[in-house]
């Protein structure tokens, strides 16, 4: 496989997300504004990539009865570190993100590549294919914050956009608004994939395929 | 004892771990399919939480006073251990009630609801009692979800939904309408 394919794997066509439905808790709860989801974003970006390059490293030497303690391990090492920094530096992202920070620990989607990629793979590709599914995590999460930020508080990155009369969504910043959101940029792909592959006929398999892991 | 029922109700519906603060999402939408598995998964872990929540306190009390910066790595090797010591002790004392509860018990390790807990009841500084019934709360409250989930797809599946929207973003559009419902919950707490 080749190096801009490991990269743009998890952006996309495999995106944690919005394909392979990991990660789920982090990006419902936090994506109530853009702030919050880019900070999340990089948090997880962190921490994954961080893994990916310990857990390649060390391939060779962590037992396989012992593996899913060690990743779970090193993982909690660099949420650690994560949590602490943004406490030091950012503090009132760090207050608006709470608990969520530490709950890093228990992402699916960064455990998953562990044991999926990186644990197979060399280090170069290992990062490589770390750093794809961090951009595709971090992009799902802008989706789902932007969409909830415009419409549910009228603002993006906290700048108004639509003026005095617009009556913003409360609903969208709440819970609910987060299983909506979600639940319409899903719709939105489904529909889009159903579309191109009822156009394309049999002939475009690769689309057929992608349409088939969204059903 | 009237703060107790409190936090227990708290825990339970108001602010319910899935559908308001978005814990155990995974096995939320992953094993709600049946209202029967749905029951199992959620006695399941009712169990963990709550000794999940006296691990957490005894840790806090004991341990993590002299490093409180290694809190979020011993929570978690402490969560893994623990899911590992139930499964064997139920697999040699009951192998009927291990065989119900199948592949459900492993996996709660990696349900961040079991973290969540651990992390909250630090942050808010929980006794021991005041933990208990925090758990047992939200054990209620995570079953409770999956049940009603559970419920509502086995009615769905039944009927004729448009083949665009079957699936994952269907499943999501219902949490979604429960967690709207669930907020009807919120005024119960402000006025009690």
């Amino acid at each position: 496989m080749s190096a801009p394919k490991e990269l743009s794997r998890g952006v996309w066509r495999e995106n944690p997300v919005l394909i392979q439905m990991l990660g789920l808790c982090p990006a419902l709860a936090v994506t109530n504004t853009v702030a919050n989801s880019l900070a999340m974003g990089i948090a997880t970006f962190f921490v994954l990539c961080g893994s990916s390059l310990l857990v390649s490293l060390f391939r060779n030497l962590i037992p396989a009865q012992v593996r899913i303690s060690a990743y779970i391990l090193i993982i909690a090492t660099f949420v650690s570190i994560a949590d602490l920094s943004l406490e030091a530096l950012v503090p009132t992202v760090h207050k608006a993100l709470g608990a969520f920070i530490a709950l890093i620990v228990v992402n699916c989607m960064i455990l998953g590549r562990q044991e999926a990629f990186a644990s197979r793979n060399r280090v170069g590709p290992a990062l490589l294919d770390a750093v794809g599914t961090g951009a595709g995590f971090m992009i799902a999460l802008l989706l789902m914050g932007s969409l909830r930020e415009i419409l549910g508080a009228g603002s993006f990155l906290g700048v108004p956009l639509f003026g005095e009369s617009f009556e913003p969504w409360i609903i969208m910043i709440l819970p609910p608004g987060g299983f909506f959101t979600l639940g319409f940029w899903l719709l939105l792909l489904a529909w889009l994939h159903k579309r191109r592959a009822a156009r394309g006929g049999e002939t475009a398999g690769g689309e057929a395929g992608a349409a088939r892991r969204v059903a | 004892m009237g703060d107790l029922v409190l936090i227990f109700l708290s825990a339970a519906v108001v602010n319910n771990f899935t559908l308001t603060l978005f814990l155990g999402l995974c096995p939320f939408m992953g094993v709600s399919a049946r209202v029967e598995t749905a029951v199992r998964m959620g006695l399941a872990n009712i169990f963990v939480l709550v000794i999940t929540s006296l691990c957490a306190w005894a840790l806090n009390t004991f341990v993590l006073e002299h490093a409180p910066y290694l809190r979020l790595i011993s929570f978690i090797v402490v969560i893994a251990s623990l899911v590992q010591i139930v499964e064997m002790t139920i697999k040699k004392l009951s192998p009927a009630l291990f065989r119900q509860l199948g592949i459900y018990l492993p996996l709660i390790t990696t349900n961040c609801a079991i973290l969540g807990l651990a992390i909250f009841q630090t942050n808010r500084g929980y006794g021991l009692f005041e933990g208990l019934f925090f758990a047992l709360g939200a054990g209620v409250g995570l079953t409770l979800a999956l049940v009603l989930m559970a419920s509502i797809r086995e009615d769905v599946e039944r009927s004729d939904v448009p083949s665009v929207l079957k699936g994952t973003a269907l499943n999501l559009f219902l949490a979604g309408s429960l967690s709207l419902a669930f907020m009807g919950f919120a005024g119960l707490m402000s006025q009690a």
